[in-house]
């Protein structure tokens, strides 16, 4: 008898099963030798907790009541159920507080599109580090753990989430206009940024630096911007360059118009990639607001990697050439 | 020159003409695509040729580093993770909303049922126009010669794209509403726009002094 189970998620079996472990297992002694504990928390959370984490960014996309009627939800990621317990358990702890955990996070997904539902991810969360020397230490353990679980050719695309909007700030661009500028650059839609910016008469100038500034990534050549608002913008990502291992800044592409989907990145944000993969393996990046939604002003940052994904790299690392290409 | 060693998916139907005299001005030897309207894969000129509405799949996947495709089609398919980067300008046509000639048949069918049925193959963009327009609309999926379903008495209207209006004209529909404009976009993975930066940069600047 054939049993279906729901699209986009997976029963796991031995052969497979051992080659995840041994992701894990290489990713776990990172975390263990950097002194970050293991954690888990419940795959179900009251909705008003997530909701406080991040209201309308990471929206759950499975929803139940339990018996009283209160509304459950399944994460969508593990970093807002970290906050909390930041902020429940560890509420008088003396930081910096370092966590990993490797838990499945579930997500919708669109008809057809071979995404998942339930992922498994491997990561960390560093609470009561500021940048940019906390982003260096996750950045260092990142690239530690990638190289532990066997992958060569990854590389870590570095943006900031502060730095398109400073511009938006310091270009004196009218706060109306901000948010449909914003999106097309959540969207990847850089035809859609080049009508909006045009609409705005700000002067070919300003209009075309807007434009190109968020298309910019590759070596730190990339964050010399002409003097004025665009140069004070990526200031910071200037600073964390300097502060980066050199380890760390070789696999580094430093990337002006990144933007990560969920709402709650406050600085740095960075993503993964392998050329074996057309989607990112991972990411995170700075939340220096989040952790203070729970009742604890500390500055954070974090990040997860897919170990499907990382699974699928490390596959498709070893058959490089292969391709007709 | 040529692409660079990049993967571009190319669209047949109406964008292939065009977009082999771009690739011609970029220096991408297109004769071999030119004379052999089966084969699908070139790996000499970095090129494989599919229907424009699977570009997007391509590209989201990694299988083509870029991609070229029709607006309309990046419109319907908007959670596709690509990044748009030129507007090519080329195959322009308009997304439009169409029924018989005479008195507008969509229009009393919403005033008397309270609801018009649309046929078209963009179930999405319909959708988004009718919710933007505040009148309830039912929209039912075809996949072949829209124009047909108000002829037969399926729907009252259909939304299509169209570049001249020939074919709306011979069937006996009038263009009533116009909701879009389309031109070919160029696309890429995300992935390879960050590990191919320097190569997609340069055929960038290429495209826009051709362009």
């Amino acid at each position: 008898m054939i049993h279906p189970i729901p699209s986009g998620t997976r029963d796991v079996l031995p052969d497979e099963m051992r080659e995840l472990r041994a992701i894990t297992e290489a990713v776990r002694g990172v975390f263990e030798a950097r002194g970050y504990g293991e954690i888990a928390t419940p795959a179900l959370e009251y909705e008003q907790t997530l909701m406080r984490g991040d209201a309308g960014g990471a929206t759950p996309a499975y929803k139940l009541f339990d018996e009283r009627g209160s509304v459950l939800v399944l994460r969508s990621d593990m970093t807002i159920p970290i906050a909390r317990v930041v902020g429940t358990r560890y509420a008088s702890v003396a930081p910096p507080l370092r966590f990993s955990y490797f838990a499945h996070a579930y997500r919708s997904v669109g008809p057809q599109r071979g995404q998942s539902r339930e992922m498994l991810q491997a990561g960390i969360e560093l609470v009561g580090a500021a940048g940019p020397e906390g982003t260096v230490e996750a950045l260092n353990v990142l690239c530690a753990s990638l190289d532990a679980v066997g992958l060569e050719s990854y590389r870590v695309g570095l943006g900031d989430a502060s730095l398109y909007p400073a511009l938006l700030d310091g270009f004196h661009v009218p706060a109306g206009a901000r948010p449909q500028i914003l999106h097309e650059l959540v969207t990847r839609d850089f035809v859609g940024l080049g009508r909006e910016l045009e609409g705005l008469a700000l002067g070919e100038e300003v209009g075309s630096l807007l434009l190109r500034i968020p298309q910019l990534r590759g070596g730190p050549e990339v964050l010399e911007l002409p003097e004025g608002p665009a140069r004070d913008a990526t200031a910071g990502m200037r600073t964390l360059h300097a502060s980066l291992e050199a380890g760390v800044a070789e696999r580094v592409i430093f990337d002006l118009g990144l933007s990560r989907p969920l709402g709650y990145y406050t600085g740095a944000v960075f993503e993964v990639y392998d050329a074996a993969l057309g989607a990112p393996l991972g990411g995170g990046g700075r939340y220096d607001d989040l952790v203070g939604r729970f009742g604890r002003e500390l500055p954070a940052v974090g990040w997860a990697l897919g170990v499907e994904r990382l699974h699928s790299a490390l596959v498709g690392e070893n058959r490089r050439g292969e391709r007709w290409g | 020159m040529g692409l660079n060693g990049l993967t571009l998916a190319v669209p047949r139907g109406a964008l292939l003409a065009p977009t082999l005299d771009l690739l011609d001005t970029l220096g991408v030897d297109t004769a071999e695509v030119r004379s052999n309207d089966r084969k699908l894969l070139f790996a000499e000129a970095g090129i494989v040729t599919m229907r424009p509405s699977d570009v997007p799949t391509y590209v989201e996947a990694g299988a083509a580093d870029l991609g070229i495709t029709g607006k309309d089609v990046l419109a319907e398919q908007g959670d596709r993770a690509v990044y748009e980067l030129v507007d090519l300008g080329y195959g322009r046509c308009v997304m439009v909303l169409a029924t018989e000639a005479g008195d507008d048949p969509a229009a009393e069918a919403l005033r008397r049922l309270g609801v018009m049925r649309i046929a078209t193959k963009y179930p999405r963009i319909a959708m988004r126009h009718f919710e933007r327009t505040g009148r309830q609309a039912e929209i039912v999926e075809v996949k072949g010669s829209v124009e047909l379903a108000p002829l037969t008495g399926l729907v009252e209207g259909i939304v299509d794209l169209t570049a001249t209006g020939t074919t709306l004209r011979e069937n006996g529909l009038v263009i009533r509403e116009e909701i879009s404009a389309s031109t070919a976009r160029l696309i890429a993975n995300p992935v390879a726009h960050k590990l191919r930066a320097a190569e997609i940069d340069e055929l960038l600047a290429r495209v826009r002094d051709a362009a």
